[in-house]
């Protein structure tokens, strides 16, 4: 669905995106993994055809997106990280505007708006402004409108940020619905949690390089399982990882000190700060 | 409500019991009113618009990821500096017709209207597009537009300044629709240089925003 080969972007002579390689197969649930300020904002730029690579490929269903930005369009559906909607309209209006740029015949628009206003749990917010209604509600309203014109690809720029935990909880829902109601999707996020919840395979970007692709096991499974944290007042925690259970309890037995260790399951977190040596929300 | 400000001013004000080429200066200068009332309004209809679109809300860039071409989009974000323009303008208009009789709105002052319009909604739109943030709009503003109405042949005639600031003054696209305007509301020939220059203005800001659309995504 999505092939990105060789992708690099400099802004004034500094890479953002630094020869960036990924395959992104149709129906994938697929998560763009990395702190702020890695190279992922950018690389959804590229693909949406917002900012054209310094060099490099962007193939979506076969359409290279550099040089047939008008074609790949209808490809995809761009759900931004800010509320990118018309706040002078009402939920209704801004999928109504979007119809247009898109296209959409006529008579199929208001049966498709209304369809999706209930597939999102909008239909009886459908005539609010947008300034009078939640940020969950602005996000699904978003989310509806990326989906009207029917994309095989939804792309989600950081959907859940800015989220109370209930209101993420119900964006992920979502996202896992439209999934598996047959559209890719391709997710960036910072947080660990959710991509650790719902995507099937995570590409970690750090500094604009992929440095790690997998599934979150098959990540978890490359540090290691387990990971034993070590507090210690002088000099900070110690991760150490280790294949199994058994191995990381033989490991804590072998310290002078257990008072201030942690055993537990390892998770993506884990994963990155293993591979950089810096925590997601550091860098 | 700055053309009944420039009108109280400047008209009744000021230009009291002075003619300009046999005409009073009322009958002169409403016209150079209602061609500066064009400009401001379309241009901040549609410069000042697109410009928190794009860098406050950031909701142009839905738009751009749609499958429009750049020329719809800049003709379209055009056209909503222009309506407004033409709606504020003809507002004016009405009141004027009302203050000084004698002038003539004929369907070709309407063109000359429509085109004024469209020139300064186009240069609103990139001025929007190659503005870096809000203040930048201001700062066109302070440079261009301010200069540009009292220079623009607005209050005053051409024919009263020297040569070297009649042929400065020429590059203001203003002064070429206060030029129109002015002949096709007083029944006077029509300047046809002027006429094509507000084309060739028109022009080269709607091909030079399509440039400034396309170094967006660079």
């Amino acid at each position: 669905m999505i092939s990105i080969n060789a992708l690099t972007k400099e802004y004034s002579g500094r890479r953002v995106v630094n020869d960036l390689n990924l395959h992104v197969a149709r129906g994938e649930l697929f998560g763009f993994l990395g702190p702020n300020g890695a190279g992922k904002t950018t690389t959804i730029k590229i693909i949406t055809t917002l900012t054209k690579p310094s060099s490099g490929s962007v193939l979506i269903n076969g359409i290279d997106a550099v040089r047939y930005p008008s074609r790949v369009k209808a490809e995809f559906g761009v759900v931004q990280q800010h509320m990118s909607l018309n706040r002078d309209l009402t939920i209704e209006e801004n999928l109504e505007l979007h119809a247009r740029l898109h296209h959409i015949p006529r008579s199929e628009r208001r049966k498709r708006i209304a369809e999706l206003l209930e597939y999102v749990g909008l239909r009886d917010h459908a005539h609010y402004l947008i300034d009078d209604v939640s940020g969950g509600m602005k996000r699904r309203a978003m989310i509806a409108r990326a989906l009207l014109h029917r994309p095989r690809l939804l792309i989600l720029d950081e959907p859940t940020v800015g989220l109370d935990v209930q209101t993420r909880r119900r964006v992920w829902d979502l996202i896992r619905r439209i999934n598996s109601d047959g559209a890719t999707v391709f997710l960036t996020t910072h947080y660990i949690e959710e991509a650790e919840a719902l995507c099937n395979r995570v590409g970690i970007i750090h500094h604009g390089r992929l440095i790690a692709l997998g599934t979150p096991l098959e990540l978890r499974r490359m540090t290691g399982m387990v990971t034993v944290e070590v507090h210690n007042n002088s000099n900070g925690t110690q991760y150490r990882y280790f294949p199994d259970r058994d191995e990381a309890a033989e490991y804590v037995r072998s310290l002078p000190d257990r008072t201030k260790v942690v055993l537990r399951e390892s998770n993506l977190e884990d994963v990155f700060i293993e591979l950089t040596g810096e925590k997601v929300c550091d860098s | 409500m700055s053309p009944l400000l420039y009108l109280m001013a400047f008209g009744w004000g000021l230009g009291r019991g002075i003619s300009i080429n046999g005409m009073s200066y009322l009958e002169f200068v409403i016209p150079g009113i209602i061609a500066l009332t064009a400009m401001n309004t379309s241009f901040n209809g549609a410069g000042i618009r697109l410009n928190v679109d794009r860098l406050y809300f950031r909701s142009f860039d839905e738009s751009l990821m749609a499958p429009v071409s750049d020329i719809s989009l800049l003709i379209g974000r055009s056209m909503i500096g222009m309506i407004r323009g033409l709606i504020s303008s003809s507002v004016f208009v009405m009141l004027a017709l009302t203050i000084a009789p004698s002038m003539r709105i004929e369907p070709l002052f309407f063109v000359v209207l429509l085109m004024t319009c469209m020139t300064f909604a186009s240069m609103g739109v990139l001025a929007a597009l190659l503005a870096k943030s809000h203040e930048d709009m201001a700062t066109f503003s302070s440079l261009i537009l301010i200069p540009m109405t009292f220079l623009g042949g607005t209050f005053f005639s051409l024919s009263q300044v020297p040569d070297w600031l009649r042929l400065a003054l020429y590059i203001l696209p203003l002064t070429h629709s206060s030029a129109c305007l002015r002949a096709a509301a007083l029944s006077q020939p029509m300047p046809w240089g002027s006429f094509i220059a507000i084309i060739l203005f028109m022009s080269a800001f709607l091909i030079l925003g399509g440039v400034a659309l396309r170094r967006l995504s660079e």
